[in-house]
């Protein structure tokens, strides 16, 4: 089971919103991402369509999911790479480490993989004495720093310059570097030298994939950085670890997926490197590694099938609802206490975990609609965190006070006459409680609950009786 | 032939919800004069309770589904349903029909009344037809685009059409306009600090613009930015779009 730390949410909460390095670290993705992604998608006239398209075709699939993953693993097979299906974490993490050890792999590269995150691969294989490098930039700085990604898409993307140097100038001054770098273009260029050597002496490269290709028994790889493309094709052994959901029918299909990926996330037409895998090295080719495994993980997954979450299994990874919501670009990628994090991350959490673990996740948000608004595949995300929300109320999970409070509402709502009076009581109070402020009445401060509305804010008071016993009597306009 | 040139005008039931009833009585007579003034037979069923809002979205199906029963009581009989606000009319258009199952015996008259339910700016523009509400308000505003009301019923461009239309109001449009402002319903008070840090650069964004007010369609959003401005000390008002369109924004406070 995924480790989950979501009961901490509200205290993390309270520290990343006061931590005002962190704010600027989120203007990227609440600001600038967006504004990118608006933008390329107003280049592209088709986009709106795509979106409705790469829905359909994902619905399909997963409607056919093992038709398309048995025509996968024959594909890989005829191309010389073998398949093995993980039904948990466990299966896949004993999978890859006796790939390793029948390689007699001692150092293992990796390309940033949100799947192997979701494993915890590197430590169980960190536990098992290998060495396990991450070679994406972002993941690189986190694993040096032992943090969780921040973001789907930036792992590292809320620190500054000066925290990776100093991570840098830490974890490097054992390999000889002894100077300190603070220059943004010289940090990236010292970890371009120290993971050169770390890909020449790998003995395993392990990659994701962002798509896999039933029609070709292709994995797909989408970098900014190149560093899948050196993970996949140095090293003897390369091992796939992903998920079942990613597979797509055909190539033609895939090319939807891949207009719309990388605008989603980043705003880019597309990414720097789209790259295209199949089996091992051949004879006639020039390089490529010597064995070739995919490891399709479940874990989770084929539970979700047929549920009210099945939408959720559509999700590309782009990151675009992370950048919309106004709750993830408050309190950043690690509050939430899951690898996944944000709207996708609220709804992927308890399915992967359990709803008394993750509860607070799916109840983190203002249901403003932003996500399902920019989700490329069009996931209902809102519809799918109250679907959580109604599985945490029916097995009492709910706050006793909230649950309390919630049926003296319903209760009243049967009630038209108690219902009026209570409102009227309401007011009533209210104004009792304010007090004159400019051109209104002001609460500064209200009991119990209502604690945490004037904890930031005032409460305008009604200046009137409801408007159920104006009507009532007679007011009109 | 729009509903105002037909010959005996359609009947309205105004849907006043909770927060208007309670916080906010004014824009409940405000929308009763919008409506009367485009022609219809208004009527505020008595008996009308909350839209249920808060359970539904609290995991609370059940409840939602017999606070929708009452609705129906309440108002089936009309032509039309209005409601001063994107919230709780999206929760009666989109959402009422999403807790009946096909075999439900009330399944096709939640449907029917669903699709009868309107916005109360969006109902004034594209179903009556209003293009001018006559009313005069000087003032320069900024307007909030509250969340259900723009994603789920596509209210975006109605309600700055009609202000535009009236003489004296110049609109100065502010960044993220778009961005939830933090309100949520019970979000707020069960996540205090995401929310007031929301709506803490909701006021920064309102307060730069310049403007005298800010103006949005939901009473819910509208307490959040006044309550979190008047804490600051800013002097920008808030109104419900329905108040200034009626010119209803005179001080009443005693």
């Amino acid at each position: 089971m995924m480790h989950v730390t979501s009961e901490d949410f509200i205290e993390r909460s309270k520290r990343a919103i006061d931590d005002k390095q962190l704010q600027t670290g989120l203007l990227i993705f609440g600001k600038i991402f967006p504004l990118l992604r608006e933008a390329t998608a107003a280049k592209l006239p088709e986009f709106e369509e795509l979106r409705d398209a790469a829905r359909d075709i994902k619905i399909h699939t997963l409607q056919n999911l093992g038709t398309y993953l048995e025509a996968f693993e024959a594909r890989v097979t005829e191309a010389g790479g073998r398949v093995h299906w993980a039904r948990t974490a466990d299966e896949a993490n004993s999978i890859v480490e006796r790939l390793c050890t029948e390689a007699n792999a001692k150092n293992i590269i990796k390309s940033k993989s949100m799947v192997t995150e979701e494993l915890e691969l590197n430590d169980h294989l960190i536990g098992k004495g290998f060495n396990v490098v991450e070679t994406d930039l972002g993941e690189y700085i986190i694993q040096l720093r032992k943090e969780k990604p921040f973001h789907i898409v930036g792992p590292a993307m809320h620190l500054t310059a000066g925290q990776v140097s100093d991570t840098f100038y830490e974890a490097h001054k054992p390999l000889g570097r002894t100077e300190k770098v603070e220059d943004k273009a010289k940090l990236v260029e010292e970890a371009r030298i120290v993971l050169r050597e770390r890909f020449k002496n790998a003995d395993v490269g392990i990659t994701g994939a962002n798509f896999l290709v039933a029609e070709t028994g292709q994995i797909t790889l989408i970098t900014n950085e190149g560093n899948a493309d050196l993970s996949a094709t140095l090293p003897k052994k390369h091992i796939v670890v992903t998920g079942i959901e990613k597979i797509v029918p055909t190539l033609d299909y895939l090319s939807v997926f891949l207009r719309i990926l990388a605008r989603s996330a980043t705003g880019q037409e597309t990414s720097n490197y789209v790259s295209l895998y199949s089996g091992p090295r051949r004879d006639r080719d020039a390089d490529g590694p010597e064995t070739f495994d995919i490891v399709l993980v479940d874990n989770g997954r084929t539970d979700m099938l047929g549920s009210p979450v099945e939408d959720m299994l559509r999700c590309i990874r782009c990151g675009a609802c992370l950048n919309g919501c106004p709750v993830f670009t408050t309190v950043g990628g690690q509050t939430y206490g899951s690898v996944y994090s944000g709207p996708m991350g609220a709804v992927w959490t308890p399915a992967l975990a359990s709803v008394s673990n993750a509860a607070k996740l799916p109840n983190a948000s203002s249901f403003c609609g932003k996500c399902e608004e920019v989700c490329p595949v069009r996931i209902p995300l809102p519809s799918m965190m109250r679907h959580w929300r109604e599985k945490e109320f029916e097995a009492h999970l709910t706050p006793a006070g909230q649950r309390w409070g919630l049926g003296i509402w319903a209760w009243l709502g049967k009630r038209p006459a108690l219902y009026r009076a209570a409102t009227n009581l309401a007011g009533i109070g209210l104004r009792l409680l304010s007090r004159p402020r400019r051109h209104m009445r002001m609460v500064t401060r209200l009991p119990f609950v209502g604690g945490g509305w004037t904890q930031s804010r005032d409460l305008a008071a009604p200046t009137e009786p409801t408007f159920l016993s104006q009507y009532k009597e007679g007011r009109r306009r | 032939m729009t509903d105002r040139t037909s010959a005996t005008p359609k009947r309205v039931g105004l849907f006043a919800t909770c927060l208007v009833n309670t916080m906010r009585p004014r824009v409940g007579f405000a929308a009763l004069k919008l409506l009367e003034d485009a022609g219809y037979d208004v009527a505020v069923p008595p008996d009308q309770t909350c839209c249920g809002q808060p359970n539904y979205n609290s995991g609370d199906r059940a409840s939602a589904g017999s606070f929708a029963e009452s609705f129906i009581e309440q108002f089936s009989s009309f032509d039309y349903v209005v409601v001063p606000s994107g919230s709780c009319a999206s929760m009666v258009r989109v959402h009422y029909p999403r807790l009946f199952d096909d075999g439900d015996p009330l399944k096709a008259e939640i449907d029917a009344l669903a699709a009868r339910t309107y916005e109360l700016v969006s109902f004034l523009t594209d179903v009556a037809g209003i293009a001018n509400v006559g009313a005069q308000v000087d003032t320069n505003i900024t307007y909030h685009d509250a969340c259900s009301g723009l994603r789920e019923l596509k209210v975006k461009q109605q309600p700055r059409k009609l202000l535009a239309g009236m003489s004296g109001i110049e609109i100065v449009e502010m960044e993220d306009a778009e961005v939830c402002c933090g309100f949520g319903g019970l979000f707020c008070i069960k996540y205090p600090d995401i929310s007031g840090e929301m709506v803490r650069k909701k006021s920064d964004e309102i307060v730069k613009t310049g403007a005298d007010a800010v103006v949005t369609g939901d009473v819910g959003c509208l307490l959040n930015m006044e309550g979190a401005l008047a804490r600051r000390g800013e002097k920008t008002r808030a109104y419900h779009v329905a108040e200034v369109l009626a010119g209803m924004t005179g001080d009443d406070a005693s």
